[in-house]
């Protein structure tokens, strides 16, 4: 069945990785060679029918793929518009869309000889991920984290840990997710002839935005088919959350041809669009060079990257992955942001109305959908990709919630 | 004005090995800067690098990385850095790189900072993440404004790209002695050695070599097979430790003549 495989090589960027004006390889130089070598590993792998073999066989029977298209009946009827559907990626094995990606990646380190894996993460899903990986395939395991994060996904530090996995705090800048990618690619470039940097969003020098899309691109292509065969036809919207932008364009790539359906990404509002309040990029801030990558970024008159607040770790993040902001400019996705006290709200609706814990990341998805749905014609459907599942934020809820 | 092949030239000349000096602007602050670029000038450094403060150093370690947190926090800017450097160029006579991530420089637009840059009289821009393969109008901009775009050299490039950065760069060429980050170490590299002869099979520029350099033996060594060593984390451990003292600038100058063989 081809629909419940990721897509390789349909929608490539230009040879330099640029998707319109962004992207590209902005690297210190000893990374170049490295970057370009991974580069041609994967183009190698991913045309390779054992590589996709191997994938695939991990994404049905490990993962537990592929995830189901569920309709949210009661949260539809209390809405009183479209018909809502989820993505189930908070039912994938580790209970994030992370895996995907880290299994695809870590497949492609064991096969380039590389046996240590450095990661970051910010709300520790993609950690939880990687430990997973490379827990299955025997890899040794390093991921950075910001010690405010660590703080408050303390039971993913945990989790990692559990896995056999080296978590490394980070204590610079605000200590969140920037300064833990700062800190990998500093490993990397120090330990680069040995180690595979596993990076877990549509972010990076090429072809990291590229790979990581591929890899969740398995999202998208599921649910076009399970909507096609449930109800007959492609849902008008489709709603995800956007920190670095994965699960997003996980979930778009297949349908971006479908020019019928909307694609609506929602960033982290969090305190309100005020200079270091919040993380969306698109709605405070402009184009610039981060962490390897042309795109838009949230910075002050001098080129410095401004701080970030959202109440979820994973999208409290200065960039945005290079693709969404191509795929802005030229009118085929639309972005928006919710703060943290609406985010909140969409969980505890999720909650209550479907007996579902969302990841607070996914709870933003959820909020913009709670709005969006009442305003369209009730036979329509409303897709939301439910990224994760919200156990790991249970402890930072409650605090919210006092 | 050709103050960077002027200032290599002369190196050969003198027989003695070269010394480039790396210093973040504004830490402790641009006042400061200003002194230590004269006193490092005074005092046997052949060519001066400002680093710009930056928010995300990804290629730097922990000294350079604090100097860059301690020059953010006194109000250090790109503007302001130039600004500085213009106000006291005719105090120095050393040729002046400006060290720096490519974000500031996108942020003000390329064209705007190769018109402030050339004003205030800086010599060559090194970007620390801009490779050869982005920095095509950037490259183009700067040697139409008269700067020497210098690029760096890693033990992981390969052969082509060595040929393509001796192409494009002038001045010289930014060797990295180790993978890593910046900071000082205890030894030379044992690899730096053959990089730098495998780098001058493709070019006659002069080369200098970086990353963990920080004593004179270090100097002399790299000077019988390099033209010059960059010394950065060493010399900004001392500004970091004397920053508030009054006697900083003194200590520079004897760190500076030290490191030079002068003292």
């Amino acid at each position: 069945m081809t629909e419940f495989a990721p897509v390789f090589g349909a929608r490539d960027p230009d040879a330099r990785g640029y998707y319109g004006p962004y992207g590209g390889r902005f690297v210190p130089e000893t990374l170049v060679a490295p970057v370009e070598e991974l580069t041609a590993a994967y183009f190698r792998a991913r045309e390779d029918e054992a590589f996709r073999r191997e994938l695939m066989g991990l994404l049905r029977d490990y993962v537990g793929r592929p995830t189901p298209l569920y309709e949210a009946r009661r949260l539809s009827a209390s809405l009183g518009g479209a018909r809502i559907l989820l993505k189930r990626e908070d039912l994938a094995h580790t209970g994030a869309h992370k895996i995907n990606n880290a299994l695809g990646q870590a497949l492609l380190a064991a096969r380039m000889g590389k046996r240590r894996i450095v990661a970051e993460t910010g709300a520790g899903q993609h950690g939880v991920a990687t430990a997973t990986a490379c827990a299955l395939l025997g890899l040794d395991c390093h991921v950075y984290m910001g010690a405010e994060d660590m703080t408050r996904q303390s039971l993913n530090v945990f989790r990692m840990r559990l896995l056999g996995a080296e978590v490394i705090e980070v204590n610079a800048g605000a200590r969140t997710l920037k300064d833990a990618i700062n800190e990998a690619m500093r490993d990397w470039v120090t330990n680069v002839t040995t180690t595979y940097y596993l990076l877990g969003s549509v972010l990076g020098p090429h072809p990291y935005p590229l790979m990581v899309r591929e890899f969740q691109s398995v999202i998208g292509n599921e649910a076009r088919a399970q909507c096609l065969a449930q109800f007959g036809r492609l849902p008008d919207a489709i709603v995800a959350c956007v920190g670095g932008g994965s699960n997003a364009m996980g979930i778009f790539d297949a349908f971006v041809a479908d020019t019928g359906t909307r694609l609506v990404g929602v960033e982290a509002g969090g305190r309100g669009i005020r200079s270091g309040d919040h993380a969306a990029r698109f709605a405070g801030g402009s184009a610039g060079v981060l962490q390897g990558t042309r795109s838009y970024i949230l910075q002050d008159d001098d080129g410095n990257v401004e701080l970030t607040h959202s109440i979820s770790a994973g999208l409290d993040y200065a960039a945005v992955g290079p693709e969404h902001a191509w795929l802005r400019d030229i009118g085929r996705a639309e972005y928006t942001w919710i703060d943290d006290k609406d985010a909140l709200a969409g969980f505890q609706r999720l909650a209550r109305e479907e007996g579902i814990l969302p990841a607070l990341e996914s709870s933003h998805a959820v909020a913009h959908a709670c709005r969006l749905a009442p305003s369209m014609p009730r036979e329509s459907l409303l897709l939301i990709n439910l990224s994760g599942r919200g156990d790991k934020d249970v402890l930072s809820i409650q605090e919210a919630l006092r | 004005m050709a103050r960077i092949a002027d200032a290599f030239a002369a190196v050969q000349a003198s027989g003695r090995p070269g010394l480039v000096a790396y210093v973040t602007a504004g830490d402790p602050n641009l006042d400061r800067s200003a002194e230590i670029l004269m006193t490092l000038g005074a005092n046997g450094a052949d060519v001066l690098e400002v680093g710009v403060p930056f928010s995300d150093p990804l290629a730097d370690g922990p000294v350079i990385q604090r100097a860059s947190e301690r020059a953010l926090k006194s109000g250090t800017t790109l503007r302001k850095t130039l600004e500085m450097i213009r106000r006291r160029r005719p105090q120095i006579a050393a040729p002046i790189v400006l060290f720096t991530y490519a974000n500031p420089i996108v942020r003000m637009g390329e064209a705007a900072f190769a018109c402030a840059a050339a004003d205030a009289g800086i010599d060559g821009v090194l970007v620390l993440d801009l490779p050869v393969e982005e920095a095509g109008s950037f490259r183009q901009r700067l040697v139409d404004a008269d700067m020497d775009p210098i690029f760096l050299l890693s033990p992981t490039t390969t052969d082509e790209r060595i040929r393509q950065s001796a192409e494009l760069g002038r001045g010289f060429l930014y060797v990295i002695s180790r993978l890593g980050v910046t900071g000082a170490r205890d030894r030379v590299a044992a690899d730096a050695e053959p990089l730098v002869r495998r780098i001058r099979a493709h070019s006659d520029l002069p080369l200098a070599l970086g990353f963990g350099i920080s004593r004179p033996e270090h100097v002399v060594e790299i000077g019988r097979w390099a033209d010059a060593a960059v010394v950065g984390s060493a010399l900004v451990n001392v500004i970091a430790e004397h920053g508030a003292s009054s006697d900083l600038i003194d200590r520079v100058g004897a760190y500076t003549r030290w490191l030079k063989g002068l003292s």
